[in-house]
């Protein structure tokens, strides 16, 4: 990716809160940026592919597939990766609720369902179980079953209520 | 696993894009959401010599509904179609479907015009657009055009589409008073690709079907009217209109049989019209 001929273009964004500018290989997508680029190592590349939701990030307030957006397209955009929302706070009943009901093991998936769960709760206060299962849907877990995780974001939709 | 080389253009007007499309022909490929191509270049599977991205085109998204046509731009995100007020009023059957597409995170980039211009015979857009008789307009250097959707659909990933023309927006006519519609699909997990959907608008004249227009998706290779089983619907009722479902051309595979999509295309229709299974 970082041969001496690659065709690149220059890049100016919001990175959790604060302005960033960066010349970007054209190819290269916006979790690569991030991890490589950037160096925010939290956002996870899985199956490059769209499938696993490892590598969620925010753009522009909407979670997205960071392997299926280009870097290039982060031009004016406003990124938030699970840096930027864990310094925040504003998951920060999520990432309780995780890790009072156990709810990772290995910890590769963790990220992208943070992300997940923090836009279904910001849009559904008190979802059902079957509602969290189908908002992380797409996002693969290969350790904990998914039980422990819809748990954890039950309880903290409720601990947002309370 | 990395996209091979590229060029891209962002260009900021329609004109920008089409001039772009013409001059390159088969070589460039449009990027809109990039919840379908993406993979694909990652996969080495697409290998375009430009990417044309128009997501910076303003006006591409717009949801409108004005004198009974709902038009829905080209790039309008799943996500925004699915909340979308107009569509809830005047194609209820969208928001039906919508809810089986991926997932939200895709939902969120992916866009309507996208998901018809690739033509997965899985997809639900294409079954939707095409049970409700929409029209697609096309847009090249040299002009517009408008197909029937009915006629847009030719094969597994193929298109009425020619190099240079992209779609700028579906007009869809409005639910008219009467009819209901419904989504319906079988698949293995939330949002995976449908082993068979069904779109169905119905009007009912008492207990009796009075008229109908109803399309596949993960059925055959290409989705289009059911004639045949809407007229056997109205004219005998939904056993005939299942018989019908015989002489479809369903896929085949090593996972799911025609048949078995076939069956699963008269589980759907059974439910959606409600009658016992």
């Amino acid at each position: 990716m970082e041969l001496p001929d690659e065709s690149t273009a220059d890049i100016a964004c919001i990175l959790n809160g604060e302005p960033i500018r960066a010349r970007v290989p054209l190819r290269q997508n916006l979790v690569d940026w991030l991890r490589h680029g950037v160096g925010l190592t939290g956002s996870h590349v899985g199956c490059e592919h769209g499938v696993c939701g490892a590598c969620h990030v925010q753009v522009d307030g909407v979670v997205v597939r960071g392997c299926l957006m280009l870097a290039v397209q982060a031009d004016r955009a406003t990124v938030e990766t699970i840096e930027g929302a864990t310094s925040s706070g504003r998951i920060r009943a999520l990432q309780d609720a995780f890790f009072n009901r156990a709810a990772l093991q290995c910890g590769f998936c963790t990220p992208g369902m943070l992300l997940q769960a923090a836009e279904l709760l910001a849009k559904n206060s008190d979802p059902t179980r079957e509602e969290i299962r189908q908002a992380l849907s797409g996002n693969y877990c290969r350790c904990t079953g998914y039980h422990a995780i819809v748990d954890a974001v039950q309880a903290a939709a409720a601990s947002l209520r309370a | 696993m990395k996209p091979a080389r590229f060029d891209y253009a962002c260009p900021g007007t329609l004109g920008g894009a089409l001039a772009l499309l013409a001059e390159q022909g088969p070589e460039a490929s449009i990027l809109a959401g990039g919840q379908s191509l993406m993979p694909m270049l990652n996969l080495r599977m697409a290998r375009p010599a430009l990417l044309v991205d128009i997501n910076r085109i303003p006006g591409l998204d717009a949801i409108t509904l004005l004198d009974g046509v709902l038009t829905i731009g080209a790039r309008a995100r799943h996500a925004d179609v699915l909340t979308s007020p107009l569509v809830q009023q005047a194609a209820p059957l969208l928001i039906q479907a919508l809810h089986h597409v991926a997932h939200p995170a895709i939902r969120n980039r992916g866009t309507l015009g996208g998901s018809l211009a690739l033509a997965d015979p899985a997809a639900e857009m294409p079954a939707c657009v095409t049970c409700l008789g929409a029209t697609l307009v096309l847009a090249s250097a040299s002009g517009e055009r408008r197909v029937p959707a009915a006629s847009f659909f030719l094969g597994v990933y193929a298109t009425a589409l020619e190099h240079g023309e992209m779609i700028l927006r579906v007009e869809i006519p409005a639910i008219r008073p009467g009819w209901i519609h419904a989504f319906l699909e079988v698949s293995r997990r939330h949002g995976d690709y449908a082993m068979a959907g069904l779109a169905l608008a119905i009007r009912r004249d008492g207990a009796h079907v009075a008229e109908a227009s109803i399309a596949l998706c993960g059925v055959e290779s290409a989705t289009r009217r059911q004639t045949e089983a809407e007229a056997a619907l109205v004219a005998r009722g939904v056993d005939a209109a299942c018989d019908r479902f015989a002489h479809l051309d369903a896929m085949g595979g090593a996972e799911i049989t025609a048949a078995h999509r076939i069956h699963l295309a008269r589980v759907l229709l059974r439910r959606a019209v409600g009658a016992q299974d």
